[in-house]
Formats: structure tokens, sequence, C-alpha cells
């Protein structure tokens, strides 16, 4: 049983790549071993903690459950790329530090990554769909609550509304 | 890294049908959220692929020449939750498959893969069968329909061909005009989980909204595949929409579900609990519907 | 004096883990590291008779397989202790790297090392076990029945571990007239801690040494136990800890790293790992303890205890781990939170065939106040009184005196908590509201309180070790062997250092990393301990360094030492409050010096004698759907006494993921087994019911500040405490609510179904 390779191109973290990749790697193997991404955590490695979570095309995946080839045409973002030109963070992760929503930190990059998507949206949310959109993560440290605080803070400051 | 044979990429439908002749062991995936993780398992390690996750033409929600909605197999759930015509006439299956898993697997997995996998748990299965849907299956030879019910045969076991792949998911038109439904999804937690038991019932009342005229409901995780209850819906046709036969369709259900014990539930449980839902599904699509109970 | 201490600063490694930069084992793992795959037994009970691995080493990839009658015969604790020269008080030995008699489903059996993961696998599929079974057990009291198949020789009975509690005679109190008796039985479940980081660990070999990276909370203690399993003097063996992805009492405790340290000296020094998946995290690493309690109040009409009775029954699982000090820590609160002049308490723990038991967030406290706390409103109910103006009646009171540790109740804090959380979640008004309701949907509200004992002396040594490097601009660098496990604690240890040396808190420099050939010796993160007992060696070694720095400054600026002062990194005249020098200009000059150069250091352990209790409580206010068996948490609230606060955001946060801990434990959590195989059922975190962003109302903390008096900082434990109140709190509010009083965590619609039918509400 030969191995069996595909040439995938995509975009991640705004850069076009060429990669050669085993049929048989996830998406989360690619990034991490291929591209020294590790921001991309392994938790489950079925879909069930989110740590793995990164935006493709715009919507969140759990890169556990996505085959590497499939990214081929794709976009791909992880947190690393959130970062500005020059290192600064961008509002989500400063939202993160300064709500303390950061303990142990494993889960916090996939976290990080759906808030993006959610904040991308430009829509207002409800504290309960705020859960809801923020329900495929596990976080065993913090209980959620100043996660949900920072998504929060951050969604009414995009949106240019108080908050308290 | 996925103990994966062989990968068979499809980029149309011809494609994968094709591929399903040459390569006979190979199981289909789709979105992957179901078949990564039995592979994981060892379920079905070293196993060839085809992946018809790239024929984008069958992504997408649409109303055909004649009325039907139009599920094309490989749409997401979120893509479904979303969608206006979902929304308009069916916006139960939106809610129900906005209950699987949490965000990222409703980004991934999809309708197709959800009712191929031939589970009682599915989301999407108990309003399907409520619904009437019928399953779009494309072979070498062509086009066939079948309705859901048929479709299920068996736990885990559907009326896929050797040479089909599962293309559509279709919702009569005579079955969502003037048709209401509510999904509930009994499970441990609020997300992240699956049914413990599922049950989506949808109805149809008389203009004045004082009678019932067409109630239909079914189940997942009330037996080995998702099931109407007929009993019930016999129970509430043509009957006048008071609590008294809200209570007369909830009980009758017992006379046609089966669920078993198992370590995630008993069977005492499962019963209660769906008569409980039958209730609360009835009464919830009459409001939708309209209607208020007398 | 004090500038940073108290504040709510920012994290020290917020930026690193917000930018997903912060690296942690498998991100440090290199590419060419050899893939494992572990053969657990599956069977319950039983001996290997043959390992056959013929076919699985003919897999392409496979490098070696190591099966039980490979490894060496060194048996080894795993309880992540400080060792004890004692041998008395030594943790129990009965590990061997991998298993012949295999003494639960799930143990270790072999090993399959291969080039990667798939190939590993593959081969795993294809090694064959053969076992001669034993009858199994699995539950603590049946593990103790005559006839109950034994896990350990010298074990009779299965019994690792009893403890008793014997003041005044419980029997003869009980005969006292007039007396009401309330008795109940309590049970808890198994858990696991379920950190998002699964175990993991890599080893390898350099200089003639093993190098093993791991996912601990204990580097220290993990040379120790590997020396120990692989018969090596303890200096060949180093750990390095980097940033872990949780912990809980998982990780306290030798988990694979003996093994993988084993294994590279097997393959020539390779680089190996060992990574553990979320179905072996669940049931191959440690569980907490499910304990079953008995409780028998004897109490007066006034509400006073005449006597009381406690049993309980600890099952370990199938290896002693952490053995009886859970049973006995959880045991050991009953009599202290409730005086009683009488009382008696048997505490058993119990080898069964389940995974093994070890350390997890509050330490047998959990369990004790699940039960504790239940019964108490159990008693309330009986006397018709209110659950917490009874508590008020019998709770600890101030000045009150622990006959163990002798420490003292400094202040009335049990009475200060029940006030901060009656107000903020509107006890009385709700408690009123919610009496005597008949509907399908009804509401109830309910509360429970803790208390914990912060450090682990006098059972064991308490001590940490602290060193400080002063960097030519003034920084600087500071390590102690206590871990940051998420936690927090390397923020508190900067804050603290900032203020003890007098430099701002950005001029800190935590070493977060722990390696045990350059960190100072420190045990970890476990008992709540590392703020209250890394506090006196931070402090001290501060000022040990201060006084280096104030020393060189004498003779840089030839002014009286007494008149110096180090503020804010600069250096003071005290008299006159002029800067003579920057902290910065003194290193450099002091380091350069072609006179004098000195690099100014200090390093010191500061070992405590002492612990402190911590305090605290819950009040929940639940809606319970009685036809769908469903409880919906509407609102939480933790009351901490802690001590002060080193940082009012952290504790905060600390105790919104205590709070979600005990929820789970409270409701939804359990790791289920089939009785007829002993098969684990749920170990996945889909069948495994850990709280999600839904399943939670919002969190909320609030803390009474009364100072530690045995603490240069004024702290006491908070890492635990959170996760001890929120269950029986929840449950008592269950039973104001329908009347029904829940006796099994957790209280999933299983439960309710059984009881609610078992009441007549169904």
């Amino acid at each position: 049983m030969s191995a069996q390779y595909k040439l995938i191109r995509c975009k991640i973290n705004g850069r076009d790549v060429e990669q050669m990749v085993d049929v048989r790697a996830s998406l989360t193997d690619m990034l991490r071993n291929d591209f020294q991404l590790t921001s991309v955590k392994k938790g489950c490695e079925v879909g069930e903690c989110g740590a793995c979570n990164v935006i493709i095309d715009g919507a969140c995946f759990n890169s556990c459950l996505y085959l590497a080839v499939w990214a081929d045409g794709k976009s791909i973002r992880t947190v690393e790329g959130l970062l500005g030109p020059n290192g600064e963070l961008s509002d989500i992760q400063q939202a993160f530090i300064d709500e303390a929503a950061i303990q142990c930190g494993f889960c916090t990059p996939g976290f990080i990554m759906t808030a993006v998507e959610i904040l991308e949206s430009g829509r207002e949310y409800s504290d309960e769909e705020l859960r809801k959109l923020l329900s495929g993560h596990l976080c065993r440290c913090t209980g959620y609550e100043n996660i949900l605080r920072a998504v929060k803070k951050t969604m009414y400051k995009r949106l240019g509304k108080e908050y308290s | 890294m996925y103990d994966i044979k062989a990968l068979y990429e499809a980029g149309s439908v011809q494609d994968a049908v094709r591929l399903r002749l040459e390569h006979p062991q190979a199981q289909i995936i789709a979105g992957g959220t179901d078949v990564l993780v039995q592979m994981r398992e060892g379920k079905r390690a070293g196993a060839e692929l085809i992946s018809i996750f790239g024929i984008d033409g069958l992504r997408g929600v649409s109303i055909d020449g004649e009325g039907n909605i139009r599920i094309g197999s490989l749409t997401c759930f979120t893509a479904i939750t979303r969608n206006p015509i979902i929304q308009e006439y069916i916006n139960v299956l939106g809610e129900a498959v906005d209950m699987v898993g949490g965000p990222q697997i409703r980004n991934a997995g999809t309708i197709g893969g959800n009712t191929c996998n031939g589970v009682t748990s599915a989301d999407s299965a108990s309003t399907l069968f409520a619904w009437d849907a019928i399953v779009e299956l494309t072979g070498a030879d062509g086009v066939r329909r079948i309705p859901i019910q048929d479709f299920y045969l068996s736990a885990g076991k559907v009326d896929l061909r050797p040479d089909e792949i599962q293309t559509a998911i279709l919702i009569p038109k005579e079955s969502y005009t003037g048709c209401h439904g509510h999904y509930i999804k009994y499970a441990m937690r609020h997300a992240m989980d699956i049914a413990t038991t599922g049950c989506s019932v949808n109805v149809v009342l008389s203009e004045d909204k004082r009678t019932i005229q067409r109630a239909r409901i079914a189940y997942g995780v009330a037996g080995p595949i998702p099931m109407r209850a007929p009993a019930a819906e016999a129970a509430a046709a043509g009957q006048a929409l008071t609590s008294g036969t809200v209570e007369a369709f909830a009980a009758a259900v017992l006379e046609d579900i089966h669920p078993r014990d198992s370590w995630r539930a008993s069977k005492d449980f499962r019963e209660h609990i769906a008569v409980e839902m039958a209730k609360r599904c009835l009464v919830e699509s009459s409001k939708l519907a309209g209607g208020v109970i007398a | 004096m004090s500038k940073s201490v108290g504040q709510s600063k920012t994290r020290v490694d917020a930026f690193d883990k917000a930018a997903g930069r912060a690296k942690y084992t498998d991100d440090l793992c290199g590419r060419n590291a050899l893939a494992t795959r572990l053969i657990h037994s599956t069977v319950a009970h039983g001996l290997v008779t043959a390992v056959d691995t013929a076919e699985a080493e003919r897999v392409p990839g496979v490098v070696k397989i190591f099966t039980c009658f490979d490894v060496p015969e060194y048996y080894f604790p795993t309880a992540g202790h400080p060792w004890s020269t004692d041998p008395h008080h030594q943790d129990v030995a009965d590990r061997l790297l991998l298993s012949r008699h295999v003494r639960f489903y799930g143990d270790d059996v072999a090993v399959v090392v291969a080039r990667d993961e798939v190939a590993a696998a593959q081969a795993a599929r294809l090694v064959q076990v053969h076992y001669e079974e034993l009858p199994f057990v699995l539950d603590a009291q049946e593990a103790m029945a005559p006839d109950a198949p034994q896990l350990h020789e010298n074990y009779p009975g299965n019994v690792l571990g009893h403890t008793q509690i014997r003041n005044g005679s419980y029997e003869a109190a009980s005969q006292e007239p007039g007396l009401i008796k309330v008795e109940g039985w309590y049970d808890t479940p198994t858990v696991q801690h379920c950190h998002i980081e699964n175990h993991i660990c890599t080893a390898h070999m350099e200089g003639g040494r093993i190098v093993v990276t791991s996912s601990t909370q204990i580097p220290h203690i993990i040379r120790r136990v590997c020396g120990q399993a692989l018969g090596l003097p303890w200096g060949k063996i180093r750990i390095i800890k980097p940033y872990i992805g949780g912990g809980f009492g998982n990780k306290q405790d030798a988990l694979y790293e003996p093994l993988c340290a084993w294994l590279t000296t097997q393959l020539g020094g390779q680089l190996v790992k060992i990574d553990c998946a979320r179905e072996e995290t669940f049931v191959n690493n440690r569980v907490r303890h499910a304990i079953r309690t008995h409780i028998i109040s004897y109490v007066r009409p006034d509400g006073t205890f005449a006597a009381r009775k406690i049993e309980c029954f600890s099952n370990q699982g199938a290896y002693a781990s952490h053995g009886h000090g859970i049973a006995a820590k959880g045991m050991g609160a009953f009599p202290q939170i409730y005086p009683c002049p009488n009382v008696e308490g048997d505490a058993w723990t119990v080898f069964t065939n389940k995974p093994a038991a070890g350390a997890m967030r509050g330490y047998g406290i959990p369990q004790a106040m699940w039960a504790g706390e239940a019964h108490l409103d159990d008693v309330a109910r009986a006397l018709g009184r209110d659950p917490v103006e009874y508590r008020r009646q019998v709770a600890m009171p101030q000045g009150y005196v622990d006959a163990f540790s002798k420490n003292e109740n400094y202040f009335d804090s049990f009475r200060q908590v029940m006030d901060r959380g009656m107000a903020a979640i509107g006890y009385q008004q709700k408690r009123q509201d919610y009496q005597n309701q008949s509907g399908p949907v009804r509401r109830g509200i309910g509360m429970a309180l803790f208390w914990y004992n912060t450090a682990v002396w006098p059972i064991s040594l308490e001590s940490c070790s602290c060193r400080m490097v002063l960097n030519q601009d003034g920084s600087v660098q500071v390590q102690t062997g206590e871990t940051e496990i998420g936690q927090g604690c390397d923020t508190a240890f900067a804050q603290m250092a900032a203020d003890a040396i007098g430099i701002p808190f950005a001029d800190v420099h935590m070493v977060s990393t722990q390696d045990t050939d350059l960190t100072p010796f420190g045990t970890g993160a476990y008992a709540s301990r590392q703020t209250y007992v890394g506090g006196f060696a931070l402090r001290q070694t501060g000022e040990l360094l201060r006084d280096k720095i104030l020393s060189c400054a004498v003779e840089l600026t030839r002014q009286a030492k007494e008149n110096l002062d180090l503020i804010d990194g600069k250096i003071i005249r005290i008299t006159d409050g002029r800067e003579l020098m920057g902290l910065g200009e003194l290193a450099t000059e002091a380091l350069y010096s072609l006179t004098h150069s000195q690099h100014i250091t200090a390093e010191s352990t500061y070992q405590i004698k002492n612990n402190a209790y911590s305090f605290g409580c819950t009040f929940a206010e639940v809606e319970v759907d009685v036809p769908l068996c469903q409880v919906k948490l509407l609102d939480i609230v933790n009351v901490h006494d802690c001590g002060r606060l080193i940082n009012p955001a952290l504790a905060e946060a600390q105790v919104h993921g205590g709070m979600s801990m005990g929820i789970g434990y409270g409701l939804s959590e359990q790791l289920l087994f089939d009785e007829r195989t002993g098969r684990p059922l749920n170990n996945n975190l889909l069948d495994y019911k850990l709280s999600t962003f839904m399943d939670h109302p919002h969190l909320r903390a609030e803390f009474v500040e009364n100072p530690e008096p045995t603490s240069p900082y004024g702290t006491k434990a908070l890492g635990e405490p959170p996760a001890c109140s929120p269950a029986p709190a929840i449950r008592n509010a269950i039973l104001q609510a329908t009347g029904v009083a829940l006796n099994s965590a957790p209280m999933t619609p299983h439960v309710l179904f059984a009881a609610f039918k078992q009441a007549g509400l169904l």
C-alpha cells in the first residue's frame, strides 16, 4: 500500500500556498505539521471540543473532521492570521485578555475564530443567540462567562454601541 | 491522520456513480462529520473513500417546476436553517437541523449524510418523516425517487444501491402547503448532543382554526429507525382542536412507538417523554397554525 | 507599599495565549517523534496469559511492540504527593509500566511503537491478548464483601484505607430522649477532569539522560516517579513542563511519563510520544472518586446536634493513586463544619475494577459537601426550619479551633458569605414566593456551604523554592517550582514579586516553564496551595533580592542602607525622597563593574507548617419542568472568603470555572460502566455531558475578603473551593421546588423521572 498524495493550492491567512498533502491527513494535521500553525489544537479529534476550529471561506469548521485535500481552492484563517502587521492583537483577542477570558488557553484560539465569524456577520445578537453561536466549543476553565463578555463587548464596540 | 486506504474525489454526480461502480467497497464521504469519526474509532479504518464533497451542484435549496421544495443532498445544516424557502414553508426543518451538534458541525454536516447514515437519532429525520419527504437517488440508470419511510430499511441501513448516491431530498407541495410544525429535541444538554428522543409534529387546521384537518407526527429514537405514529395521527385527524384531542393524540403514540432500554435511557423514560413531547409539539404546531386550543 | 497585589493585572501569559503562540507539549514535539498506541485490556479483571504480536509486527512502519512481559519489575506509586522519607507515609507502589494482572477494563497491556499514528493504530488492532478472566466488582461496598474478588494481594476486603473519628460517644448521646433522627444515603458519581488538552508526553535521551516533556502539574514529582519506575537515580531524569491545557488534578499524578521515559531507553534514545486520545483520558488517566456517604443526625427540637454519624465508601478503582487521602479529607471536613460533641465517623477507600481514581479539584470535599449539605437541608426540613437560618445557628462559629491542624477560624466567614449570597440572589423573597407550588413547572431556591483546607500540612511537606535573577535593565526573572496550569499563578506570583522587590509589575519576567534541570524545587499545582505557599517564598526571596540590591546601592551611592529604599524600580533616598538611580543603572553598573562585579540573584526555600481554612457558599435558583423531568438553572452565585484577593479579575474567573464544574457535577456529568463487563460506556465528550455554553445561566462570583493572618499576602485557597458547593445548592433548590429530596448526583432527567414517579408527581 503506497501513500497517496495530492497537490493542493489554497490561501492560508491571506497567503497563497501550495502543498503536497497525504490524502489521509486532516486539515488539523496539515496546518500544524506543514505550516506550524500550532494554535490549531487537538482536544478530541471528533468534532466535540472545538479546539481545532478554523475559518474556511468565512465559516467555522472543526479542522479535525475536514480532510486536508478539501482545502484545495479554499481560504483558511487561523488565530495566527489575526495579528496586525506589527504583531498587534485584533480587538477580539484583546477583549479575551481584558475580560480575563483566558485561563489555560487551550480552547482560546478555537473560540476566538468562532468569535471572528460572529463579529464579521456585523449583526447584533442577544446573549442567548451568542451562547448558541459559541456552543461548538468546550471549555473547562472559564465556565464560559468571561468568554461571553469578551465577545459581547467586542460586538457592541464594532457596532458602535455602548456596553455595560 | 486517518486510516484511509484510498481517496477518490468525485467532481460530478456522474463521476460519483462511476466511482461507485469502480470501487464497490468504498464508502461515500460527504461532510465527513460521521464517516471520519467512525474511521477514527476503527469501524471503517482502512476503507476506501469516495468523496462527493466537491460536487457543488448538490448544494442549495430551490423550488422545482412542480412546486416541491428541493434540498440538495450536500446542503449543510446551517444553509438549510438560513434558507428563505425553508424559513417560509418548512421552518421546523431549519429549526430541527439547527439542533445538530454545534455550529461548526452544522457548517460541515449535510442533510444527505444525516439521512444516509440510517440512524434513528438524526435530527433531520423525524421532521422529514413527518413531512412525507421524498429521497432522490441517482444511479447509472438515472433518478429514483422514494418516500423517506421506504429509504430507511433498518438501523444503519438505507436503500442506497451500489451505483447510487443520494442527490436530493424533496418536500412535496401538498405536504407543506398550509402546514405548520414544531420539533422538540429531548437531550441531556442544550448543545453538542444527540437526541434521547426527537419528536416532530405538523398540522393543517381548518379555515376557522377550530379543527385539525391533518396531523402528522414522527419520532427519532422511538425505534431502530425514525418512525411515524399513525394511531396518534388518526386520533387527531378531523377532531376539534381541544385539550382533549391533544391528550388523546399524545396517549395514542404509545400504540406505535417501541423504544428500547439502553444505557442512554430506559424504555419507560423514553415512552413518558414521547407522550409529553407529542402534547407540547401539537400545541405549539397548532399555535403556529393560528389555532387556539379549546 | 503594595502596588501590584490586589489589582486585576493582565495575565502574564495572556498575549501568547490570545495570539496562539503559547507552546504546549505537542507544539514542541519534533515531527520525527515515534508514535505509540496503547493496547488496553478488554476484560475488567484477569491475568494476561499471552500477547500475540506476530501479525501486528508485520504492519509496515511498526518499530517495536512492548508487552507487559517486557517491562521492568519496579513497582512504583503514581500519586503526586511530596515524597516522604518515612516508609509508612509513602504512597502505595502498586503499578508497573504495563500490567500482566489487569484490574480494569482498559488497563494497559502493551504498547505499539511505529513511525506514524496510522501504522500504530493498524498494528494495535492486530495485537491479540489472551486472558485468564477473573471475577470483577465495580461497587465499593460490594467489593468489601467477604466473597468479593480481590484486586491486590495485601489488601483484604479490597480496603486500601480506613480512618475513624470517635469524638465523645455517639451511641450514648443518641439515646437522649426527644431527639429527631434524620438519616440519608448520598451518592456521587465517577467524573473526569476533562481539561481540553489531553495528557501527552514525549521522551528522548540526551547526554545519557532521559528528557521527558509532559503536560503535568508536578514536574519535580514526576522526575522522582520516573526514577522509581525505571530503577534509575532521579538525577538521570529531566522533566520539562511547558504550558498545559488544564489539569484539575488529573495531571497531579504520574500518568504516561514513566512508560514514555522507559520506551526511549528501549529505542536507542529516540524521541517517542504518548498522546492520549480523549477516550483514554477518561479511562486511563484518573477520575474523581465516587463516594457513597451515609449520615445519621440526632437533633434536638431546638436544632442542636446531639450525635452524628458518618460512613463513607470511596471507590478507588483499580490502583491506589492518591488513595485514601480523598475520603479521609472529605470525612475530615464533617466534624468541623457543624460542630457536634458526639461524632462517629468511618471512611473506607476500596479497590474496585474501575479506572483508578486520583486527585480532582476539591479532593473529596465536593463529595463531602454533596452529602453533608444535602443532609443539612434534610435536617432543616425535618425541623421545619429555613435552611439558611438553621445553618446560621449550627455552622462553625468564629474562634473554632480545628483539633487536628490547630487552625483557628478567625472570622465569622460562614455567616458573612451567607449574608452576601442571600442579598445577591434575593433569597428571602424567592424562598417565600416559591413555597407550596403545585403546577407542572416549579421554581425553587437553595444553598450550600463548604469549607476547604488550604495546602497539605500537616499530612505532608509544604515548602516552596524560588529564584530571582536581576537583569541589566532592572527587570527580574522569577522562577519557582510551582506550576501555571491555567489558574493564573504566574500572574499572582509576578504581582507578589513586584511588590516584594519594589519594581513595577511589568519588570517581572515569570519563567513559566518548569525544567527540573533549571527550576528550583517545588511540588506543584495541587491542594489550592500555590498562591498561599508560594507567597511565603516569593516574599522571602523578593526581600532577599531587594536587600542585595540595596547593599549594592550603598556601594554605588555611598548612602546608609537604612536611608535607602527600592520603590517602583528606583533607588530612593528616604530622607528626602530623592531618586538616586534607576534599578537598571544599578544592575548594569553592578554586573560590569571593573572593581566589584556582581550578578545579583536571590534564591530561597520557605517551609510552612501551617494552613488556612477557606470558606464559601453557593446559592442556586432552579426551574423544574416536572413532566419533562428537566431542571433549568436560572441563577447561581458563589461567595468566597479566600482571604485578600491577589488579582480580583483572575479570582472571579477562577470561581466561574469551578462553578461550571460544580454545575456539571450536580446535573449532568457521570462516567458510566457496563455492569456486565465493566466496559466504560461514555468515555467521550459527546456521551459524557460536560456543560456547554448553553447549559449555564450567568455565573456570579462574590467575595468576602477577610485577610488570612497566616499568609504574608492575606490569601488562602481559591483554586478548588468553587467546585465544592454548587451541586448540593442545586439539589436543595430542587428540594424546595418539588419537595423531592434527590440523594444521587448527577440529578439527570433519568434520576428525576424515577424520583418524581416515586413521589407521585408523575
